[in-house]
């Protein structure tokens, strides 16, 4: 496994600009050599072009020592008044929660939903669940508990009223009537407690100080699962009060005793906390708990947040949230101004293990000269993808690939290694589903080897460009969702890669204003524009995904939670919400396989004199029964041509697919009620369209339909029919003679 | 349920002789349960030397890392998937795969 690993910043940069990357080892100070290649092609063995990379000399060039660079994983919310929570003789913590992770497995843990506690000083008090998940109080060490342990995934009103005077401390453990039937009780427990008032700290939401080392602060103990309405008072409310509170639709103090009323429904949108106390205890969340998630007083009237916040009061902390890693910078400099835009990556390499690829992307210099093509890295799916863990976890894998999953050391690294975060394909250590990923942590899986996916297969199409002496420049999605369609309107062709999957409004709207203007644009891939995203503007690095209502999914998204918290925006699929990828791509996503990959068959339709110039030269009747992505062109991840969901009706099928393995099973967004026969085997529906269609702005349309579809450019040292037909394609495309729509 | 009959070693031929699909439906049927069986291992493969190497090994709850299988290395993938297909044969029909017809 890598023992050396890093990260840029940014991810996207200019000639001449700065970038900077933080670095860190994972067992220990150790050298490492560091140097910055671009990269042409990946490592797709030994019958393949294989990997290809360019040194791009800078001052990182050369040997450097490692150190240690921890991450702390796990969402919370932290006050930083310390003042204002010290030296408490009479207080009462409340909050409506429910436990997502009760007892924590294998290794029970403590979660803390409240307090000050400073394990690195051994002062500090808070509520939390014990071990074994029981409503426990802790101050300077000494604890009192229910003994009863909370039941996953219940809602219950929790509160500790300490009054050190009188030394006695009362919890109070409700679970909230609901739809389901339960046989637990209200719990109630008064214990002679003597102590000491804590002194002054940081009070956390969601879990405990650890220490702060070389200035960083760590945390421990974190919650899993949601906290809503947490309060203090500042006095000892009697049992009978906090009853009254777990019955009351919130948990509303009077004004004389609140002293931190934390309203998580406002400022949904951001990383601020509001206090609504006269207090003024405003906090910030961090590592990006999930936010906009139903309360306890939820009662399923509303499914938009923003229509019914109230109901909306609580936010979903995970102890594997992670936003932000937080290195600390080790390498800076400047990208030389004459470097050509591409992907690049800093290769850090250590003696013991593979290297390591913190990708980058160098785009052309700004207001510069442009290429005449452009090839669109897919980063927002690259990003949803990161550190993707899920067929290393038991569950259906092997069942839906048709193979066993294949995975390489650094893939393991994951699993050994958890604070590192998931993937939008993960789930939670508590079950739910991880909506929010960010660039800024180690990246393990977008690299130029592994598993030929993304960024790995997109590398076979930048490849075959350079190997036709084809200027290309690389642009991103990321700059795409912020820049718009000005990012493309210098280009002749947009080349996406193989699989576009993640898209933003912003992103399809730039890409549908780029073709109302004359643009082309080659899909060359499958299951794109696919999924909403949004990028949350307090989080820069992060995108959030929901995943609503349908379509092949990793998790379902809770219900009453489709709604992204970042924008407000409805999640799910584009299919969904009158955006079918059809109406742009002609094309869209109707099944999977991941065994062996197939083959396209011409159509009548390709004889179409509109469609000459893509068969040029090409006399074969079936097309790429060849490729490095499983044997064939046709493979992986297939979309077909649909008018009903907004394919052109004048569009070309010049090709389609056919004999697919059982593997390849229709999606189920394509059909309302299961049925027999949905598998390659039988099914027509499981195949991919080649389509070609003339925009009524003056550009064109093709789509490869088939995420396997780059791997077959290089065969034959280049010579084959799919690369012949791609490149007639791009340099018809490249051609400004409008296209005439039939 | 459907339950695989130990004497169809035909379709264990099948199996070895094309691991990655088409299969016919009832290949199809036997890989459905082997791969999902409980009493098969939920496995997978670790590629230990890019495009050369890889090993079995066993995934693990709790997020646990997945436990390398000692000895179970091979050159190709198709004999790794012919191993667990062995494997998880004996496991669900109690009996040994025994020598192939045609092989």
């Amino acid at each position: 496994m890598p023992s050396v690993l890093g990260y840029a910043d940014p991810l996207t940069v200019a000639p001449g600009e700065d970038i900077r990357f933080m670095v860190g080892t994972l067992d220990g100070p150790r050298r490492y050599r560091a140097e910055i290649v671009r990269l042409v092609n990946g490592d797709t063995g030994p019958d393949s072009p294989g990997l290809k990379t360019v040194h791009l000399p800078t001052s990182i060039d050369g040997e450097h020592e490692g150190v240690p660079q921890h991450i702390d994983a796990g969402s919370y919310v932290i006050v930083e008044h310390p003042q204002a929570f010290g030296a408490l003789f009479r207080y009462t913590l409340q909050a409506f929660i429910q436990p997502t992770r009760v007892p924590i497995r294998p290794k029970p843990a403590r979660q803390v939903i409240m307090g000050t506690w400073a394990e690195d000083q051994g002062t500090g008090f808070a509520l939390m669940l014990d071990e074994t998940g029981a409503l426990t109080f802790l101050l300077d060490g000494t604890v009192v508990s229910t003994r009863i342990p909370l039941t996953a995934r219940r809602w219950y009103h929790v509160g500790a009223a300490v009054d050190l005077a009188a030394e006695t401390v009362t919890l109070c453990q409700t679970p909230l009537a609901d739809h389901a039937p339960s046989l637990e009780r209200p719990i109630s427990v008064t214990a002679s407690f003597r102590g000491t008032p804590a002194p002054r700290g940081e009070f956390f939401l969601g879990a405990a100080r650890r220490a702060v080392e070389d200035g960083r602060l760590r945390t421990m103990w974190h919650f899993n699962g949601k906290i809503d309405r947490p309060s203090l008072a500042r006095r000892a409310l009697t049992p009978a009060e906090m009853q009254v509170a777990a019955t009351a639709p919130s948990t509303l103090l009077p004004a004389e005793d609140a002293f931190g009323l934390w309203d998580f429904a406002a400022d949904m949108s951001s990383d601020h906390v509001t206090d609504r106390s006269p207090a003024g205890l405003h906090g910030r969340t961090v590592n990006a708990p999930k936010r906009a998630v139903t309360g306890h007083n939820w009662n399923g009237t509303e499914m938009d947040w923003r229509r019914a916040p109230q109901q909306y009061g609580a936010m979903h902390f995970h102890d594997d949230d992670l936003y932000d890693a937080g290195w600390r910078p080790s390498l800076t400099t400047t990208i030389p101004p004459d470097a050509r835009s591409g992907v690049y990556a800093l290769r850090l390499q250590a003696d013991g293990g593979p290297d390591f690829w913190a990708v980058f992307y160098v785009r052309p210099p700004r207001g510069g000269r442009r290429a005449p093509v452009a090839f669109l890295a897919s980063t927002a799916t690259y990003l949803a993808y990161s550190n993707y863990r899920a067929r290393m976890r038991p569950g259906p894998a092997e069942l839906y690939i048709g193979a066993l999953p294949v995975v390489d050391p650094t893939d393991l690294l994951l699993m050994h290694h958890p604070e590192l975060g998931g993937s939008t394909y993960d789930t939670h250590s508590d079950g739910s589903g991880v909506c929010h990923v960010s660039w800024r942590r180690p990246i393990l899986n977008v690299r130029p080897t592994g598993r030929l996916w993304n960024l790995f297969l997109d590398f076979c199409l930048l490849d075959w460009l350079e190997a036709h002496d084809q200027p290309y420049d690389v642009i991103t999605d990321d700059d795409l969702h912020t820049e718009g369609r000005a990012l493309l309107a210098d280009y002749k062709v947009i080349l996406t890669g193989c699989h576009p999957e993640y898209y933003s409004r912003e992103m399809l709207d730039a890409l549908a204003g780029y073709l109302g203007r004359g643009g082309r644009l080659m899909y060359m891939g499958g299951n794109g524009f696919y999924w909403r995203v949004s990028y949350p503007s307090a989080h820069p690095g992060m995108i959030e995904v929901r995943r609503a209502e349908d379509g092949t999914r990793a998790w379902a998204e809770a219900v009453g939670e489709y709604y992204h918290s970042s924008t407000g925006e409805y999640g799910g699929l584009w299919r969904r919400q009158g955006r079918a990828p059809n109406a742009l791509a002609g094309v869209g996503f109707v099944a999977q396989g991941f065994d062996r990959s197939s083959y396209y068959r011409r159509t009548t339709a390709s004889r179409n004199p509109r469609a000459r110039f893509i068969f040029d030269g090409v006399e074969d009747e079936i097309l790429g029964d060849f490729g490095l992505a499983w044997g064939g062109a046709a493979g992986l991840e297939l979309d077909a041509f649909n008018p009903g969901l907004g394919s052109p009706p004048w569009a070309l099928v010049v090709a389609s697919s056919e004999e697919h393995s059982n593997a390849f099973q229709l999606v189920n967004e394509e059909m309302n009620v299961s049925f027999a026969g949905s598998d390659g085997r039988f099914s027509p529906a499981v195949r991919a369209d080649m389509v070609f269609y003339e925009h009524p702005g003056g550009g064109a349309v093709f789509s490869t339909g088939s995420i396997a579809y780059v791997g077959s450019l290089a065969h034959q040292g280049y010579a084959n029919n799919v690369s012949r037909l791609t490149l007639n394609v791009l340099r018809r495309f490249l051609d400004p003679t409008p296209f005439a729509a039939p | 349920m459907f339950t695989i009959d130990p004497r169809r070693t035909d379709l264990a031929l099948e199996f070895k002789r094309r691991p990655f699909g088409p299969h016919s439906p009832e290949l199809q049927a036997v890989l459905n349960v082997l791969r999902s069986s409980r009493h098969c291992q939920d496995l997978l493969l670790v590629c230990t030397r890019p495009h050369a190497e890889w090993q079995l090994a066993e995934k693990q709850p709790y997020g646990q890392p997945p436990r390398l299988m000692p000895g179970a290395v091979f050159t190709s993938l198709e004999a790794a998937e012919w191993h667990a297909f062995q494997m998880r044969w004996e496991a669900v029909t109690g009996q040994a795969m025994p020598a192939l017809d045609g092989e």
